[in-house]
């Protein structure tokens, strides 16, 4: 097996290839809408370009991302030597337009031209007991993850207290204030408590979940739900152009805080939601959607 | 759906309002936030004739360069205009500009540039980089690749029916700002505010 082209292939899957359960969401959202309307129009669009990108192996949007790896490993694997290959990989796959160049150093300005460069990609590794190795990739555009944000309860302009109530109210705020700014409808990632890093982090591993895939726990299974209707009740819909679905879901996970912080992140996905998963188990490897 | 044709006149752009579907053919320029940085600092000559009566896309694109030397264009959907926000106005006014696409909109500013001058804002389909490409028939030309790199350079392109919604007019209108002001006043009463 050469494993740089599988990792290759990875990317090439993620970048033209949107998973299943995103593109029978944006289909249910197409019938939904009523005839005539932009928002049918451009889920319309939308969903002929999947069609487009899938069929002849070309990215569906022009902003491949930023590449983010989750990788799970068992103890006596290294990193290194996974990291480096997934490097080459970038390369290769950028060569191969299955991404943009995206990695831009901030200080001079200059665009490395292949996606590597510091901390580009970005790899959250860590360690288990299984004998295989997963990688989950996520492609997250820029467009929206500059409508992400992070609160601080309590939220003073909007009445949102230190409660499951409170932390609603951010959400729904949140979403209003992107409009069709992340390319709606998108799908909302929400990380409740921890500290900053880490809430931000819990917002975007929610979007390795399927849509309509429910949290465990029924309290937030509800919310969930709840929220979901909420939000799309703005009716901001496909692209900001009005119209009945502003989101395709919503997830959210919490974890403990400090007793003195209260932080919520939301993270958005556009509709061109990219992360594919790779299973390497004994020298064989299988892609999941 | 009406089908529109680079250069546009005055007239013609005028007569655009929110809501109206076009199809747009003719030559148009990429350009994002180096670009405009650039356009309203220097105000370059170079790329003054691709923008007279013709249209800026907000478009950073993968580009393929093809073994003869000549570039094709892969995914190339819009992205998000409000950024060229402190400068737009004064590059449409400067260059002659009759209309900018974009995604998610402008404010103010482009509003009053759009109605002072004589230019629309037309919205494309963000995400849909792979349909979009296949309307662009040619890559005439190329500016400032090697400074700003692919996504942030001049590309200067042949379009064929690309397809649009007016979503900002030169009359004063925004689809934009009325889905913001609806959708304000839904937020208010789900947060308990009204």
């Amino acid at each position: 097996m050469d494993l740089t082209q599988a990792f290759v292939e990875l990317l090439r899957r993620a970048s033209t290839d949107l998973a299943p359960d995103v593109e029978q969401a944006l289909r249910e959202a197409y019938d939904r809408e009523d005839d005539g309307t932009p928002a049918k129009a451009v889920l319309r669009t939308i969903l002929q370009n999947v069609e487009l990108a899938r069929k002849n192996s070309i990215p569906m949007c022009q902003d491949t991302g930023s590449l983010i790896f989750y990788i799970d490993m068992p103890e006596g694997e290294k990193e290194n030597y996974y990291k480096e290959i997934i490097k080459e990989a970038a390369k290769i796959a950028t060569e191969k337009q299955y991404l943009r160049p995206n990695a831009v150093n901030p200080i001079t300005g200059k665009n490395s031209g292949n996606n590597v460069g510091k901390n580009a990609p970005y790899f959250h590794i860590s360690r288990w007991d299984k004998d295989e190795i997963r990688v989950r990739l996520l492609l997250k555009g820029g467009g929206s993850e500059n409508v992400g944000t992070q609160y601080k309860l309590p939220h003073a302009p909007i009445k949102a207290g230190r409660d499951l109530e409170g932390v609603r109210k951010v959400i729904i705020d949140a979403v209003y204030k992107a409009q069709g700014l992340g390319c709606a409808p998108g799908v909302i990632g929400v990380g409740i408590g921890g500290d900053r890093t880490t809430s931000y982090a819990l917002s975007k591993e929610q979007f390795f979940r399927r849509i309509g895939e429910r949290h465990p726990e029924k309290e937030l299974a509800e919310f969930e739900l709840r929220l979901k209707e909420d939000l799309n009740k703005l009716n901001i819909g496909p692209m900001g152009f009005g119209g009945k679905t502003t989101v395709l879901d919503v997830f959210v996970d919490y974890q403990h805080r400090h007793p003195a912080t209260f932080y919520v992140a939301i993270s958005y996905n556009c509709w061109a939601f990219r992360r594919k998963t790779m299973v390497i188990k004994n020298g064989e490897v299988t892609y999941y959607d | 759906m009406i089908k529109l044709r680079i250069p546009i006149s005055e007239e013609e752009i005028r007569k655009l309002k929110v809501g109206d579907e076009v199809l747009l053919s003719g030559i148009i320029v990429t350009a994002r936030d180096q670009a405009h940085k650039l356009m309203v600092e220097e105000k370059p000559d170079f790329i003054r004739p691709y923008l007279k009566e013709s249209v800026i896309y907000h478009c950073g694109p993968i580009v393929r360069k093809n073994p003869d030397g000549t570039w094709s264009f892969v995914s190339a959907g819009p992205t998000t205009s409000i950024r060229e926000e402190p400068y737009q106005a004064d590059v449409i006014c400067e260059y002659n500009v009759r209309g900018v696409i974009g995604k998610g909109g402008m404010r103010e500013k482009t509003l009053e540039g759009l109605k002072k001058c004589g230019a629309v804002y037309f919205h494309a389909i963000g995400g849909a980089g792979a349909l979009i490409a296949n309307s662009v028939k040619r890559v005439v030309d190329v500016f400032k690749l090697e400074e700003f790199g692919t996504p942030e350079a001049f590309w200067v392109i042949e379009v064929e029916d690309l397809p649009l919604v007016v979503t900002m007019d030169s009359h004063g209108n925004s689809l934009h700002e009325k889905i913001l002001k609806e959708s304000e006043e839904k937020a208010k009463e789900l947060l308990g505010l009204k």
